[in-house]
């Protein structure tokens, strides 16, 4: 298949980006989006042109590394992938397709399609753990978890950090990364001991670092390419309720 | 010629770890305060070494080619973790998981190693569970367990097939809380481009910032590499498109040797090649093979006219399909180790009988599980791997067999290491896939993850201080020194080189070529005359990458094709020196399969007599021929024999 390229170009994070268009031909559809990507980049080095940055980097869905923006859509036109899982067999001949960075203040474009995503690492760093250091913890058995329980922490547990959440969202509110965290931890006797420092200290930083409100949209569930639930987003209200009353 | 000393601690098997930690040198509190360690890399081992040494008090520096430390290629491993607790109560213990490891690397691994592997087993999955990793549960809240190749015991712990991903954020959940108490110092999107020594000692590393251009300069009393394996040099792997040997490639350019570089895991139940266009393939986990069966036609016709579209494989009658895993190795069947099982699929296929529309890929059918326990068992085991095969093939694998293929996904060699994971530069230590240590000649399902943590939890924190402990008086490395200067210079120069070739061809169209004659000539069989071939050719190739390649730009700021031009580079001279490995060890063992040497049945055909011992090659220069290094294995507490999967 042929298709026609709208992509975001930018030379660094201090420069104006502007859209590029480019052609591509010959396109398999058994072809993923990054690899049609490849493509591209492919005849723009052998062009003597400058290829396209994007991050990938395991192009399995597990890394969280891919991230583009594609037709409108985090990770693009497909149900519960990242763009590396994206096959070209979801476009039609001849399309255009447009291209963009994750779009959200606290993620500032490096250069093209990459985004700096560190501030979701510091919402990690703030709480986003058990405090148990290397050794001297009983045996894992000793922990019985009902299985529920142990399931839904792993749904949420899922969570790979792309950032497809804060860039579906319009106000770019990191609450479903922040919920997913907190919620693994919240349903898990291990994470029961320090819960109420954790909630507070991850809710004070996400705000700190800019992210926007939560009002409800679901737009973060809709294009979440693990489908993490907004039921966690519900856990968290409750946790941080609990936490500011106790 | 130098002699290896693998410093294998004096006593018992089961004391040696002991009383190594017993007696080995510690540092005291506050002289961890003025030690700095810098940790490259931020998969199972790095991360959890790194984490692990700060919250003993030491200065760590961590470095990752990503954007998040979280995105460590660990992430995507997908089965489980082995772990020798006896949960099941079906047999298991600390020796037989030592045993089933040491055999399943055909007798190419040390005793010591693994005993210790083994036995820390137990511990990982403590500190795990104490971390809150969601481990697969019972009902009755306690751990589940299933079952990986080469055992005759459940002994792998789970999450759904995200086990790699949940164990890395439980690592990278203790490497964020020790940056948030400030004892770590993360630097991310940097690469590492050399090891600085003083004095014949690792005291820092230069790197490239990936986002300036700009290199930098870190010193430190030790360095830890735990920078993964280097599947990569085959284009086409199961590995992440990141995933690169260049850090270790630049130690071994400044010293350390490299061991086994020829054993590589090829892994039997990977989605086939489909297209030209390809970049990398994608593992269905072998945690499969616990409920799927692998078959192919019984009759060639059958096979050729599913290659040519018209026949569909679920109608072949039971009678005319051949499981010949089960056929083959009855007592172990499905669940033969790994190169066992890619071995007997390549010989299926290039008799005529694979299939898909390159008759290069094998059947592994769920049907039988699917009617004996119903799909929605089967659908909670592996949801989340079916979910990703249909979007990748775009069929259905509830209704049609998956079309399965081996593809190259683990390296077992690596550099060359003691027990206490130095590396022969005093102060490198190595951790992780990028060592040789504990697998011999193939890896065990669900060990690599095991092998990661124990090396970053459990084992570098104490290895490491048994040689810091002389390094207290040791002043901080000045980045003004003539040794940071030297490196700069050094690599500067090599990026220069790079950026002045403007030739006309890309730096991908080398890596897939470097990637065919490693397939071709060092992958699942090897030859002779094919390994010749193979040196022969990756040395025009290397030839032809440094007079036409073309890398667009210049080496300020991001330049992806740049970074990628480096680690291309390295693997063709990589792969050159694991033609050589594959030539100079005449026998075949685990994934090293050399056509000359086989049983009559086509089994690998060790010679114990001559070939004993770990291979570990010395750098002598680019066009030189390094020197081969032997460390004899003796097993003490083990018989070796013949590997036999056909009865238990």
């Amino acid at each position: 298949m042929d298709l026609k390229l709208k992509i975001w170009r930018q030379v660094d994070a201090n420069a104006e980006g502007k859209f590029v268009t480019y052609p591509v031909h010959n396109i398999s559809q058994d072809a993923s989006f990054l690899e049609m990507m490849d493509v591209l980049n492919e005849e723009l080095v052998t062009t003597g042109k400058e290829p396209v940055a994007f991050d990938h980097d395991c192009r399995e869905g597990i890394c969280g590394m891919c991230s583009l923006f594609i037709n409108g859509r985090p990770h693009g036109p497909d149900d519960s992938v990242t763009t590396c899982q994206l096959h070209m067999r979801k476009f039609k001949d001849g399309e255009t397709v447009v291209i963009e960075p994750w779009r959200a203040k606290p993620f500032p474009v490096i250069k093209d399609l990459k985004v700096d995503r560190s501030p979701f690492d510091e919402i990690i760093r703030s709480g986003g753990y058990v405090s148990v250091n290397t050794g001297g913890v009983p045996d894992a058995n000793t922990i019985p978890i009902n299985k529920e329980n142990a399931d839904l922490a792993m749904d949420a547990a899922a969570c790979i950090g792309c950032g497809a959440c804060v860039a579906a969202c319009k106000n770019a509110s990191a609450m479903l990364f922040v919920s997913a965290k907190v919620s693994q931890l919240a349903l898990l006797p291990q994470g029961k001991v320090e819960a109420k420092r954790r909630v507070e200290s991850m809710v004070a930083k996400m705000d700190d670092l800019g992210f926007g409100n939560c009002t409800n949209t679901y737009a973060c569930e809709a294009e979440c390419p693990k489908d993490i639930s907004v039921s966690n987003i519900a856990r968290m209200n409750r946790e941080f309720l609990h936490a500011k009353i106790t | 010629m130098t002699k290896l000393d693998s410093k294998i601690p004096e006593g018992p098997l089961a004391e040696k770890w002991t009383n190594f930690k017993a007696h080995q040198n510690l540092v005291n509190p506050a002289n961890k305060r003025k030690i700095d360690i810098i940790v490259v890399g931020t998969g199972l081992a790095g991360g959890s070494a790194a984490a692990s040494l700060s919250e003993l008090g030491f200065n760590v520096k961590v470095f990752c080619i990503q954007d998040s430390p979280r995105r460590a290629h660990s992430i995507a491993a997908q089965g489980g973790i082995n772990a020798a607790k006896n949960y099941p109560n079906d047999g298991d213990s600390v020796y037989r998981l030592f045993y089933d490891t040491v055999k399943g690397g055909d007798y190419r691994a040390r005793e010591a190693n693994v005993y210790r592997l083994a036995e820390v087993s137990n511990n990982i999955i403590d500190q795990c569970v104490a971390q809150g990793v969601p481990f697969a549960r019972e009902y009755g809240g306690m751990l589940d367990n299933r079952s990986f190749g080469g055992a005759l015991v459940s002994r792998t712990f789970y999450a759904r097939g995200q086990t790699g991903q949940q164990l890395l954020l439980g690592a990278y959940g203790a490497l964020s809380k020790e940056i948030k108490k400030g004892s770590v110092k993360m630097y991310t999107r940097r690469e590492m481009m050399d090891v600085v020594l003083k004095d014949g000692k690792a005291r820092g590393i230069l790197v490239r910032n990936l986002v300036t251009g700009k290199l930098e300069r870190y010193g430190a009393h030790a360095v830890l590499l735990a920078s993964g394996g280097y599947g990569n040099v085959f284009f086409l792997s199961t590995n992440a498109m990141n995933s690169n040997a260049s850090a270790a490639w630049k130690a071994y350019k400044r010293g350390a040797f490299f061991g086994h570089p020829s054993f590589v895991q090829i892994h039997p139940t990977c989605i086939p090649v489909h297209g030209n266009y390809q970049s990398k393939l994608t593992l269905m986990s072998e945690s499969l093979r616990n409920d799927g069966r692998i078959w192919v036609p019984k009759k060639k016709e059958d096979a050729q006219k599913i290659q040519k579209g018209e026949l569909s494989p679920v109608n072949i009658p039971e009678e005319d399909r051949d499981y010949y895993l089960e056929r083959r190795y009855p007592a172990f069947g499905n669940l033969v180790p790994r190169d066992v099982a890619s071995r007997a699929a390549k010989e299926r296929c290039d008799e005529g009988y694979g299939v898909g529309n390159t008759g290069l890929a094998v059947y592994l059918d769920f049907k039988d599980a699917i009617n004996r326990l119903g799909k929605s068992v089967i659908e909670a085991r592996y949801g989340n791997l079916f979910q990703m095969y249909d979007k990748i093939v775009d069929e259905n694998p509830y209704e049609t067999p998956m079309m399965i293929y081996p593809a190259i996904h683990y390296t077992m060699g690596g550099i060359w290491v003691d027990y206490e994971l130095q590396s022969t530069i005093p102060g490198l230590f190595v951790g992780g896939e990028a060592n040789f240590s504990d697998h011999g000649a193939n890896r065990l399902g669900a060990s690599a993850l095991m092998q990661g943590l124990s090396d970053g939890y459990f084992v570098l924190p104490y290895t490491m201080q048994n040689y810091l402990a002389d390094q207290i008086n040791v002043p901080h490395l000045d980045t003004d020194s003539p040794e940071f200067e030297k490196s700069e210079k050094y690599v500067q120069g090599n990026l220069d080189k790079l950026l002045a070739i403007k030739g006309s061809k890309t730096v991908d169209s080398f890596h897939r070529k470097v990637g065919l004659i490693m397939w071709d000539y060092v992958g699942m069989g090897r030859s002779k005359e094919g390994l010749e071939k193979a040196i022969e050719d990756l040395k025009s190739l290397r030839k032809d990458f440094w007079s036409n390649v073309n890398i667009p730009g210049d080496s300020t700021g991001m330049n992806v094709e740049l970074e990628k031009a480096v680690r291309v580079s390295d693997f063709i001279e990589l792969g050159e020196l694991m033609a050589r490995d594959a030539l100079s060890r005449n026998e075949s063992c685990g994934g090293h399969f050399r056509e000359e040497y086989q049983t009559e049945e086509g089994e690998a055909m060790r010679d114990d007599e001559n070939f004993m011992f770990v291979s570990a090659w010395e750098y002598k220069g680019v066009d030189e021929e390094p020197v081969l290094h032997k460390e004899p294995l003796s097993y003490e507490n083990i018989e070796v024999k013949q590997r036999n999967y056909k009865t238990a």
